[in-house]
């Protein structure tokens, strides 16, 4: 790891300033993604702004007819969380099984999204359920915040301070694990909101978390794994490595998003 | 450099650390507390878990700085010097929950995480489950499940938490 300068801001502005101030300077929260990156050298940011000690910025919480949740909330808060349970409760179930339980203890939802590493799970419910990214400067809608492999709409000063779903009528994620990482190898979050159903996959696209339209147009008629007979997912744009071919990554999307069907249509 | 000041074992503790100071390092080199072992550094083997604030984190991947005013504890804190062991500790002794003991620090951390989270009667497949990020290259897990089931147990009757 190379050098760097630690601050522990109080508030958000606080730690907005500190951004300002120090070019190059990394939010950090959990740790878990950064600094396992730094320690590798792969990142060298000259200060680190901490922002796990800010009062309230974990809160959990309904809002009118939305699930809003604190960036600094931690995989474990959410995937225990009576309030996720009761309102999403496939969302609690997509944060129990992010990384380990130790991983869970740390890891917050607004690192995951900041990084949006294009194997997480969390991008894949945010983009299903149409969740709204609240930062410091504004309201960014899911399909205009993420932006490729790494890449957000976040600006170098900006910071998330929490994440609004709109309530599905139905939703599940089914995650095929890489045993090794204990990322997705794929992931499938299926939405049934109340004006359409979106598909999100992780893990699988090449760009990053995508949506498949030819399943949500099909889903829209009928919300059963059914219709997707003979819907063929292309592995054009999927990532090929030595844990899977595209190919076997399209095959898997089908697979999971028929399972994922099921179990959200089961919970009734 | 910057300072720093915790509770680790019940203790108040200060140190004047590089700001890259991982908790684990400053938990071995500094307050030469080596229980907790280093494994892989990846935060993938467990075997550098301790408590921060009562909960099983990755030491490994965790800075000493963001530990500041907090409370840590690590295998050595919990049983005193010539006291009766830990009754999960206890009871990886008596199941030979451990071959060459290099994961076993993060395993009894870990497993007492799992009894604060689950209660005292976990079945194994839940401790599998719960294991999911401490690994075991001698054991094959067996004795290891077995032990924490009957630490789970042994602890509703213990003042040790």
């Amino acid at each position: 790891m190379y050098e760097f300068k630690y601050h522990r801001p109080g508030t958000v502005r606080q730690a907005a300033n500190l951004l300002v101030k120090n070019e190059d300077a990394k939010v950090i929260a959990g740790g878990h993604t950064l600094i396992p990156v730094m320690k590798q050298r792969l990142a060298s940011p000259p200060h680190l702004v901490d922002l796990s000690h800010i009062e309230g910025l974990n809160t959990i919480e309904m809002k009118g007819r939305s699930l809003v949740i604190g960036a600094t909330a931690r995989h474990a808060e959410v995937a225990t969380s009576a309030i996720v349970g009761e309102a999403i409760p496939a969302l609690a179930d997509l944060a129990s099984q992010i990384g380990d339980p130790a991983v869970r203890h740390k890891g917050t939802i607004g690192g995951s999204l900041a990084n949006n590493d294009p194997t997480a799970d969390y991008p894949a419910a945010v983009l299903a359920l149409g969740a709204t990214i609240v930062t410091n400067k504004r309201r960014l809608k899911a399909e205009e915040y993420f932006q490729g492999l790494f890449t957000t709409a976040l600006e170098a000063d900006e910071i998330i301070t929490k994440v609004m779903f709109p309530l599905p009528k139905k939703a599940a994620y089914i995650k095929f694990r890489n045993q090794a990482s204990r990322y997705a190898l794929v992931g499938v979050f299926v939405a049934r909101r109340p004006s359409d159903v979106r598909v999100a996959v992780t893990g699988a696209g090449s760009d990053g978390v995508f949506r498949i339209e030819a399943f949500e147009e099909a889903l829209k008629k009928r919300f059963s794994s059914k219709v997707l007979e003979g819907i063929e997912v292309p592995a054009e744009g999927l990532n090929s490595d030595i844990h899977g071919s595209a190919e076997y990554r399209a095959h898997l999307i089908g697979v999971l998003t028929r399972r994922a069907l099921d179990a959200a249509n089961a919970k009734e | 450099m910057a300072k720093i000041s915790l509770i680790v074992n019940g203790n108040p503790v200060t140190g004047n650390v590089d700001p890259r100071t991982l908790l684990v390092q400053f938990l071995r080199e500094n307050l030469r507390l080596t229980g907790t072992h280093v494994g892989c550094d990846t935060s993938q083997c467990g075997a550098c878990v301790v408590h921060l604030d009562g909960k099983a984190v990755k030491s490994c991947t965790t800075l000493a700085v963001m530990a500041d005013g907090h409370e840590v504890k690590t295998i050595e804190g919990l049983a005193a010097d010539g006291a009766p062991l830990h009754p999960m500790q206890e009871a990886f002794r008596e199941h030979h929950g451990l071959q060459c003991g290099f994961c076993t620090p993060g395993m009894i951390m870990t497993a007492i995480d799992i009894v604060h989270r689950k209660g005292h009667e976990v079945d194994d497949h839940t401790i599998r489950e719960e294991l999911e990020g401490n690994l075991c290259r001698c054991t094959g897990y067996q004795n290891i499940v077995a032990s924490i089931a009957a630490g789970a147990k042994a602890m509703a009757k213990s003042d040790l938490a």
